[in-house]
């Protein structure tokens, strides 16, 4: 993929944006951990014009210090669509960027044109937690977030092969969480409830069966509250499914968002 | 040289399986472990140690916050101190203190403190820490991304509540109120003396060094590993061009003085061993959520004193041996205690000396042996260090002759039983 930064309100923000492909624009909203590019970009970028920004405070984007809480950062992206040039586009949202796609979508309906939540925080069930992950260390967290562990879809998450490299990617892992509790910090329930009912794009909600991070019994409570919407839940999928079950992901996404 | 004595206010009856069974002393204890009945008798027995210690003639008592955790049991010190400020005459209340960014509105702080300067005539220290990961962002949910931020704000607004004399509107990020005015004020002006406890971070002693306040490194691990956080403060302290003037340091140092150095084992090596391999099973999830500490901090290779050092040493069980060895504990014949003593002072530049003379699972005739060699023995010798120097940073009470004796006895002819 293509990257580029943009500069977002005069400088207060530097966007680090990745983008491929040709088509109907599609923008990617990445999780608490910071974007995981992969093959799943490139895949989409076969049918869409993909963009996948790193948010403020994550990867090499800059301007945390400016956004407090979730409706900052979703009006933020209002901010960078239009830096783009896109009046409306689809978005997807994985886990933390789950929640940002249903705020922005809320905030804003006709600026997303199609939704598709993949594996979405941002509701809270007291029968079912979401897991506090900030407390878990990688190695330990892949028990919860992988339906398997050591599937060979794990490597292509990319790991630095120096030193350096590994030290400088758990840098950035804290990086992405300090900004990520801001929307997330103690539980990751931040007032959607009261919002989501103005979705109105069409919606997909995409889940791997054998989430440990954040159950397929949210998949219901996205469904209950967006009109109109459908779940398809992923077996053998943990909470990664565009790498775990990825073609199925691919193809799932690239269906909906290219059908009528 | 100031000392202080000071108290963390252990559980002393957590089991002796404790650490194999239980996942963290701290944030999830379970809370069948504590027996309020024994709370009773802690709570009583702590009391009479800081007042006992205050007529021995320290010059401060500590107390200091923890949540949800056995190793110290004040949630809320302010309720201590001011139980201490009616049975104690002359020793400096030091509160070290309140994590203010998790009081709401913060302006609670300023009450409460100019509440117990006043009830004491002027003896606080008001002590103002971030708080520890398992405190702030684990107990009391408070988001680790803009914790420091909060908690400047509430400092910011604390100071401006003690010194604007006017009703004043304050329009923060984090608290907003339309009338600020406290009632009571504190009688020391502009406010009472500003410590700051911290645990190493960059940002804290050039802050700490700005604003002139004390910085206290409230260590486990004694006097040796203390040198590097104290060096970088003090190293801060040229940076800026300030005199380095020991009064403006504070350290934690375990202490046991006996009639020998093979006695001080016997007497105490049990319950440093509580102290280190129960008192800190801290559960690893909780050591250092992310975002407590800077990402300078981080970068910088600095660990917050509960984190990665805790986890190294807790890889074994430790002995009294390592205590003594590696100046955890500073501990022998009161020959020894003081040499030690003094020559860590030194060393480290510090002219605010907390000693922990209650530790682990110590009973109290122990305790009361441990003070009075102390205060005996050690005390009056290393009084004399820094005499150069000038403590701006110490108590400003009213006269002795203006301070209120408060009544032992209730007065003649008033039924003890109520009506």
């Amino acid at each position: 993929m293509e990257a580029r930064t943009l500069s977002i309100r005069d400088g207060m923000f530097r966007a680090h944006v990745c983008q491929a492909g040709a088509g109907e624009p599609l923008l990617f909203l990445h999780g608490a951990g910071g974007l995981h590019d992969g093959p799943y970009l490139d895949l989409l970028a076969q049918r869409f014009t993909v963009y996948a920004p790193s948010h403020p405070g994550f990867g090499a984007s800059e301007g945390s210090e400016h956004i407090e809480d979730i409706v900052d950062l979703a009006l933020y992206y209002h901010d960078l669509m239009d830096e783009l040039g896109l009046e409306s586009a689809h978005v997807v949202g994985h886990s933390m960027g789950g929640m940002l796609a249903a705020e922005l979508a809320a905030l804003c309906p006709h600026r997303v044109r199609k939704l598709v939540l993949a594996n979405a925080v941002g509701l809270w069930r007291d029968d079912a937690p979401v897991l506090d992950f900030f407390t878990l260390p990688p190695d330990k967290l892949l028990a919860y977030t992988w339906h398997d562990p050591q599937s060979p879809a794990l490597r292509e998450m990319p790991v630095p092969d120096t030193d350096e490299g590994r030290i400088e990617m758990l840098f950035q892992r804290v990086q992405a969480f300090t900004t990520a509790t801001k929307f997330m910090w103690p539980i990751p329930d931040r007032g959607l409830k009261r919002r989501i009912h103005r979705i109105q794009s069409p919606t997909l909600i995409v889940w791997g069966e054998s989430d440990g991070l954040v159950s397929a019994v949210y998949a219901e409570e996205f469904r209950s509250r967006i009109a109109g919407s459908r779940v398809e839940v992923l077996p053998e999928c943990g909470h990664f499914p565009m790498f775990e079950q990825r073609d199925a992901f691919v193809s799932l996404v690239t269906g909906f968002l290219a059908g009528e | 040289m100031k000392v202080h004595f000071f108290h963390l206010m252990p559980y002393r009856f957590l089991p002796d399986d404790f650490a194999e069974r239980y996942p963290s002393v701290w944030v999830d204890v379970p809370s069948h472990l504590f027996d309020p009945a024994k709370g009773h008798q802690l709570y009583n027995e702590y009391l009479d140690e800081l007042e006992h210690a205050a007529s021995l003639g320290f010059d401060g008592i500590c107390v200091n916050e923890h949540h949800q955790n056995a190793y110290g049991l004040m949630p809320s010190p302010n309720l201590m101190a001011s139980a201490l400020a009616r049975r104690t005459r002359d020793a400096a209340l030091i509160v070290l203190g309140n994590s203010i960014a998790l009081y709401n509105p913060p302006t609670r702080v300023a009450e409460e403190f100019a509440i117990l300067d006043c009830l004491s005539g002027g003896r606080l220290v008001a002590g103002f820490p971030v708080g520890t990961s398992m405190d702030t962002n684990f107990c009391y949910g408070a988001v680790p991304g803009t914790l420091r931020d909060k908690y400047q704000e509430a400092h910011d607004l604390i100071i401006q509540a003690w010194t604007n004399p006017d009703v004043f509107t304050f329009n923060g990020k984090y608290t907003q109120l339309r009338y600020v005015n406290i009632w009571p004020r504190p009688v020391q002006q502009p406010h009472p003396p500003i410590w700051i406890p911290g645990g190493g971070s960059i940002e804290t002693w050039e802050w700490v060094t700005q604003r002139d306040y004390v910085y206290c490194y409230l260590s486990y691990f004694g006097h040796q590993r203390g040198l590097t956080v104290m060096n970088g403060f003090w190293e801060e302290v040229e940076r800026q061009g300030k005199e380095a003037n020991p009064y403006r340091a504070g350290f934690l140092q375990f202490v046991a003085v006996s009639e020998s150095d093979a006695q001080a084992e016997l007497d105490y090596a049990e319950h440093a061993e509580y102290f280190y391999n129960r008192c800190l099973h801290v559960g690893p999830r909780f050591a250092d959520a992310p975002g407590y500490r800077t990402m300078r901090t981080v970068r910088a290779g600095l660990r917050s004193q509960l984190g990665q050092q805790v986890h190294q040493m807790m890889n074994r069980e430790l002995k009294w041996k390592d205590f003594v060895e590696q100046g955890f504990i500073i501990a022998g014949s009161p020959e020894s205690v003081r040499q030690q003593l003094e020559e860590a002072a030194k060393a480290l530049h510090v002219g605010q000396m907390m000693v922990l003379l209650q530790f682990g699972s110590m009973p109290p005739e122990l305790v009361r042996k441990n003070t009075e060699l102390f205060a005996r023995e050690v005390l009056p010798h290393v009084r004399g260090l820094w005499s150069d120097y000038e403590d701006r940073w110490w108590v400003k009470p009213l006269p002795a002759g203006e301070r209120a004796s408060p009544q032992s006895e209730l007065p003649a002819g008033v039924p003890a039983g109520g009506s």
